[in-house]
């Protein structure tokens, strides 16, 4: 269960360059909830991701993952409980290491890093069969240097990283977003995928409103650092993307460009 | 100009040595260069601070191995100082190595007592010495000695950076943001990874000051630009036979013992060596500018345009 209380976020405050990115965003996600994230560019989405994450503190409010209140642990030490795929493909993975050896690094996400082996051969066969579902082909090239793949398997290890020890609630951050359409589907399918088979709680941002209608449990509109519009259920399986769009507009953001695209 | 062949021969087995004992620095570098993916120029105040230590341990009587590892412990300790000043104050880390590398300038003045000491190899029992290279019984000479030291080292720091703990270090040198979002404490890996460099580079100059028979307080000027020259000479020469973490450490050492023949071949060609320090640093200049120039002047266009689709 995730909560998030009254957060507010300003950047560059005291400065011309200020920006209230998040105005007090209350969201309560239960276990197992998959909520998709829409919302003009702006409009707080990322930022809202990044604080649960904690890549810095908040400025008010807090936020908790089951009952256990986060707000103040750095980054590196609630990372145990939270997997995160990013929008940009080179983020969630280290380049210069093996697929395996990425893998083994996020299999020891929240464990004390020893002077024990780094990657075990008893793990390598695990992430052999793991990657083999995939339908890459990885599974024969485990050694190879993550950066040597394209954008799309580059986020399909990270999805694989970010679930691979199940986390309490997983961020998806536009993880599609910088690839091809036809690989952005396929990514999509398999986020989906893993997310309902370990029924895992997930925040999944997205510019595009037919995906954001049909994954997912729940849908929230953000604008302006706020939630705007939270639907769930039967509600939200009825949606249109033209229900969104007159949303949009009523909030007075006026739906962009990218939007229109969807 | 008179050039005396045989005397170039002789002068091998010296550079050899030298380029054994500076390749233990050069590793060092390696780790922060290459693996951390930063550039620590603390190293330069280290290397005289490895050397001060260790010689003025021996004249003081004490073993050479304790005076060795008790080096390699201020080495340690110098680089805590700079992760220190990077991660918890927040100074770019080449600001951060350059204050320590100017602190340690007045701590190896203290240390040694006068900017020169010199500890005589028929008085102590020192475990390498230029006296030692030729004319000995094996097992005493300097470059078996320097060479089964950089081996070991070679096969330690294959182990562990094979660890867990090895791996949180090479991936928060290759992705803070993978690193962190994994869990893994950046600012703690990157000060042990700065400490572990500069450790190495401080039993280097504690080899090196025995070698040369004294310390002096100028001793690590332009070590950084020698531990670069090493690393990059290394990968020029053999980069492109293999890709194994051991064997990458083993070119380094091939680099630095290339880079001390190369510069005993300039001293008998009677080069002014005066001069020799700049041309080191425009040798490591144009290294660095190959990967650059190749990227920005002789990158071919993409001849199949959107043919090849992401999978």
């Amino acid at each position: 269960m995730l909560e998030v209380k009254n957060v507010y976020k300003t950047f560059n405050a005291g400065t011309i360059n200020e920006k209230l990115a998040l105005a007090g965003v209350d969201l309560k996600l239960e276990d197992g909830d998959f909520c998709t994230v829409i919302g003009g560019n702006g409009a707080g989405k990322s930022t809202m991701l990044n604080a649960v994450a904690g890549v810095w503190p908040v400025d008010m409010g807090r936020i908790l993952i089951d009952g256990q209140d986060i707000t103040r642990l750095p980054e590196h030490k609630r990372a145990g409980l939270i997997g995160r795929v990013f929008q940009d493909p080179m983020m969630g993975t280290a380049a210069t290491m093996g697929i395996d050896e990425n893998l083994a690094l996020a299999a020891r996400r929240g464990a004390k890093r020893t002077l024990r082996t780094g990657t075990t051969r008893k793990e390598r066969e695990e992430y052999r069969a793991l990657l083999a579902d995939l339908g890459l082909g990885l599974e024969d090239r485990m050694t190879s240097k993550v950066g040597l793949l394209s954008g799309g398997q580059r986020q399909a290890v990270t999805l694989l990283m970010a679930t691979l020890k199940k986390p309490r609630v997983l961020l998806l951050d536009e993880h599609t977003a910088a690839l091809d359409p036809k690989t952005a589907a396929k990514v999509l399918e398999l986020s989906d995928t893993i997310v309902r088979e370990n029924g895992l709680t997930t925040l999944m941002i997205t510019h595009n409103m037919k995906d954001a209608i049909k994954y997912g449990n729940r849908l929230i509109m953000m604008h302006e650092g706020r939630i705007i519009y939270d639907v769930r259920g039967e509600e939200k399986k009825a949606l249109h993307v033209s229900d969104l769009l007159a949303r949009f507009e009523q909030s007075g953001a006026g739906a962009n460009d990218r939007m229109f695209l969807s | 100009m008179n050039l005396n062949i045989v005397n170039l021969f002789n002068a091998v087995p010296g550079s050899v040595a030298q380029g054994l004992i500076w390749a233990v620095m050069a590793i060092g570098v390696y780790l922060t260069f290459r693996i951390l993916d930063v550039a620590d120029l603390t190293v330069d105040g280290t290397l005289g601070l490895g050397g001060a230590v260790c010689v003025m341990c021996v004249m003081n009587g004490m073993n050479i191995w304790a005076a060795m590892a008790l080096a390699f412990v201020a080495g340690l300790a110098a680089g805590l100082v700079t992760g220190l000043f990077h991660t918890f104050m927040g100074i770019p880390v080449i600001l951060s190595g350059i204050l320590t590398q100017l602190s340690l300038y007045s701590i190896n003045l203290k240390i040694l007592g006068k900017a020169n000491q010199a500890v005589n190899v028929d008085k102590f029992d020192l475990l390498v010495s230029l006296r030692y290279v030729k004319r000995l019984p094996v097992w005493r000479n300097t470059i078996l000695i320097a060479a089964v030291i950089v081996a070991a080292l070679i096969a330690v720091l294959y182990w562990f950076f094979g660890t867990e703990l090895g791996c949180s270090i090479r991936a928060t040198g290759s992705n803070q943001n993978m690193a962190r979002a994994q869990g893994i404490n950046t600012a703690f890996t990157t000060v042990l990874g700065l400490m572990l460099s500069n450790g190495l580079v401080a039993f280097s100059g504690a080899m090196l000051s025995q070698y040369q028979g004294f310390a002096d307080i100028s001793m690590g000027r332009g070590a950084i630009v020698i531990g670069l020259a090493a690393v990059i000479i290394g990968e020029a020469l053999l980069g492109r036979f293999g890709t194994n973490f051991a064997f990458k450490l083993f070119t380094v050492a091939v680099g630095s013992v290339a880079y001390y023949l190369v510069y005993q071949f300039c001293i008998w060609l009677r080069i002014d060596t005066d001069l020799l320090k700049m041309l080191s640093a425009l040798v490591v200049a144009v290294f660095l500018a190959v990967p650059y120039w190749k990227g920005k002047y002789f990158t071919k266009p993409a001849v199949a345009k959107g043919g090849k689709r992401d999978a």
